[in-house]
């Protein structure tokens, strides 16, 4: 039977938590996807109960009421429970990584592994508390879907790639240079990232959360630092808050900044990149001036932030952002006037919004394909709560709309981080983090600049982690560039794949 | 096309000189004058992430900005290991990536050099050595520079870089 408790949470929505049957879930997540809602992440837990083990496994879910996340006891002899990809089509990959991580199977779900590939025997699990044997071979064969008819072939692209990106295999079917089918296989940069916080304090993990996804340090870390924060009673100072949205702002700035000049690049126009590197080049020197680094790995801390702004740097940071925006318009307009990259960019990569709701897709690239989710605007946590973000969404679907995305939240970015540096409350920066209970469970989310990152943490006696769950937005975007791409010809692959920009390290973990 | 060019014309030139090789980088030492001869400094380069969490290769990407201007040094990014002479690889190195690295390698012609990147490449890094992960570049293939950082800055990488495919002192133009 279903109980349920509300967490409250300082600064941040209540998240509802609750118990129930695995086949409740069932008919929960099919009653809140009939109703608009979507699946958040997916993932299980081996507990310790009495030296005999035991298996959760837990959903978060997110509708216009907030987020929820719903917890399952499964069979300790037998850990299954119905297939959810059904409901949710995003559902399936993260079902087979739970079977390869933790070892409780979705029935009739997908039987294909999809983070184990060789490094570890098939019947051995990493997050179940038993030791792990020697690691094996690191490389094996995977039954990819095979297309068959007069002049198909297959294009395998990867895990090392042509460019300077992280590793992924990429299997086309193609006739001529047009695309009939695209499957991904990921899990190469799969490091341990879930075993590896269990041996970490609740203090010291956000290093590592910080690293799940390099280029979304912030965002990682800020959601860490919430659950951290709810686990140990603590609420952040409101400097610390505001601090920690400029910080988050300057990420997405630096990401959006980076991509147009790459799209530029890979639709033929080096101008693009050039200036676009540049201006990211002079964001991230400012960084470092005014925050002791370049990128933001270490800047955030349960707690609050590790480094304050001093007072005498505001007006600087501020005038940037006026010459930043005056020149990502410039930019914008010259962009818009080239027949050369309309060309390539308009109609390709397309995702329609219907297809877009059906499959899941969120966070920028769903926003370019009409879905309007926005964690800043959905759920908004302090400061955003007084910011008031405007809701940037295109239906085009097409590598288009997400470029013009860019630019429109680029410039949406650098307006507020103005309107946070003008009314930047003072006082301290950090708050001492208490002691958490053991056992106590604590949850972070957070709008990065791909989409909305999650964090589930659970800790352990001696303010330890007993369960960290990070889920990126990549996991809901990565079956969508499979469909993004079909129709379209193998040259424009990197554009579109480029327009999507996906973590692999914050998907394979 | 006069916008494009005005605004060219108003950025101006933005490159800043080359710094010198950091020697103290170097971990290997063997045939170093003979690859300097042979490479002159015209250096192409095949990036491998061998499983790292993509911020290196943020900083990577700087090196193509105008103000690092790598090309300008006459070093470039390839995009096969045969036409390269120096491999640039982010770490740790997932077991996952652990064949691919290693054929990589094999593929690269001799004589070549290996760069490995950040803490992670350097050694482990926060990830370590796991079930997933073997941790550092030198776990799997020779590497003759390593790199720190988290994430090495460009200026850092630049160095070396030219630590990896320079003799000793710079020669001076």
């Amino acid at each position: 039977m279903s109980a349920e408790t509300q967490l409250t949470i300082k600064s941040v929505h209540a998240v509802r938590r609750s118990t129930m049957r695995r086949d409740e879930l069932f008919a929960l997540c099919n009653r809140f996807a009939t109703n608009g809602g979507r699946l958040v992440s997916l993932w299980a837990t081996e507990r310790q109960a009495d030296a005999e083990p035991e298996y959760v496994l837990s959903v978060a879910l997110q509708d216009a009421d907030g987020m929820q996340v719903v917890e399952a006891l499964l069979d300790s002899a037998q850990p299954e429970y119905p297939d959810l990809s059904g409901i949710f089509p995003v559902a399936d990959r993260l079902q087979r990584a739970a079977f390869d991580l933790v070892g409780v199977r979705a029935i009739g779900g997908g039987e294909r592994r999809w983070l184990r590939h060789a490094a570890w025997p098939a019947d051995a699990f990493p997050l179940r508390h038993a030791p792990m044997p020697a690691p094996g071979e690191s490389s094996d064969d995977y039954p990819f879907v095979r297309v068959a008819g007069d002049g198909v072939h297959e294009i395998p692209v990867g895990p090392v790639h042509a460019g300077v990106i992280e590793p992924g295999h990429f299997r086309f079917s193609v006739v001529g240079e047009k695309v009939l089918r695209l499957e991904e296989r990921l899990g190469y940069t799969h490091k341990g990232i879930e075993k590896r916080f269990e041996s970490l304090s609740l203090e010291n993990g956000v290093k590592l959360a910080a690293r799940i996804s390099g280029d979304s340090a912030v965002a990682f870390s800020w959601a860490y630092c919430s659950a951290v924060e709810q686990v140990a009673n603590c609420s952040p100072p409101q400097r610390a808050l505001w601090l920690r949205a400029l910080l988050l702002e300057r990420e997405r700035l630096a990401n959006h900044l980076g991509d147009l000049g790459a799209l530029g690049n890979d639709a033929g126009f080096a101008f693009g990149l050039s200036q676009f590197s540049r201006l990211k080049e002079d964001l991230l020197r400012t960084n470092a001036r005014a925050f002791g680094g370049r990128y933001l790995f270490d800047a955030l801390v349960p707690g609050g932030i590790a480094v304050d702004l001093a007072q005498a740097d505001v007006p600087d940071l501020i005038a940037e952002m006026d010459t930043l925006a005056g020149e990502v318009a410039l930019l914008h307009g010259i962009y818009d006037n080239h027949a050369g990259v309309q060309d390539r960019f308009v109609g390709a990569g397309q995702l329609s919004p219907e297809l877009a709701k059906r499959l899941g897709i969120i966070g920028l690239a769903g926003r370019g394909s009409g879905q309007p989710w926005d964690l800043r605007c959905d759920l908004p946590q302090t400061p955003y709560d007084e910011l008031g973000v405007n809701r940037i969404v295109r239906a085009q679907g097409d590598v288009a709309a997400r470029v013009g995305l860019r630019f429109d939240e680029a410039l949406e970015s650098a307006r507020l981080c103005k309107r946070l540096l003008a009314e930047l409350p003072d006082g301290p920066s950090a708050e001492t983090v208490g002691d958490a209970s053991d056992g106590a469970s604590g949850y972070g989310f957070v709008e990065g600049w791909r989409g909305p990152v999650f964090v589930a943490l659970t800790a352990a006696a001696g303010n330890r982690i007993a369960r960290c769950h990070p889920h990126d937005p990549s996991w809901h975007n990565w079956p969508a560039l499979e469909h993004a791409v079909i129709g379209n010809i193998v040259p424009d692959f990197p554009l579109i794949n480029k327009s999507f920009n996906l973590s692999y390290s914050g998907h394979d973990l | 096309m006069l916008r494009v060019l005005k605004q060219i014309a108003h950025v101006g030139l933005l490159s800043e000189p080359l710094p010198p090789p950091n020697d103290g980088l170097r971990v290997r030492e063997a045939l170093r004058a003979e690859i300097a001869r042979v490479f002159a400094r015209a250096v192409n380069i095949r990036h491998v992430d061998a499983g790292s969490c993509n911020g290196c290769e943020l900083e990577i990407h700087a090196l193509e900005n105008p103000y690092y201007n790598l090309q300008g040094a006459g070093i470039k990014f390839v995009a096969s290991p045969r036409h390269a002479d120096l491999l640039l690889v982010t770490g740790p190195v997932s077991r996952h990536m652990v064949e691919a690295l290693k054929r990589t390698y094999a593929a690269t012609p001799d004589p070549k050099r290996v760069v490995a990147v950040g803490d992670c490449g350097t050694c482990g890094g926060i990830f370590g050595e796991s079930y997933a992960s073997a941790g550092a570049v030198a776990n799997v293939i020779p590497v003759d520079v390593v790199v720190p950082g988290c994430p090495p800055t460009p200026t850092a990488l630049l160095q070396g870089i030219l630590a990896a495919v320079t003799a000793g002192e710079r020669k001076q133009t």
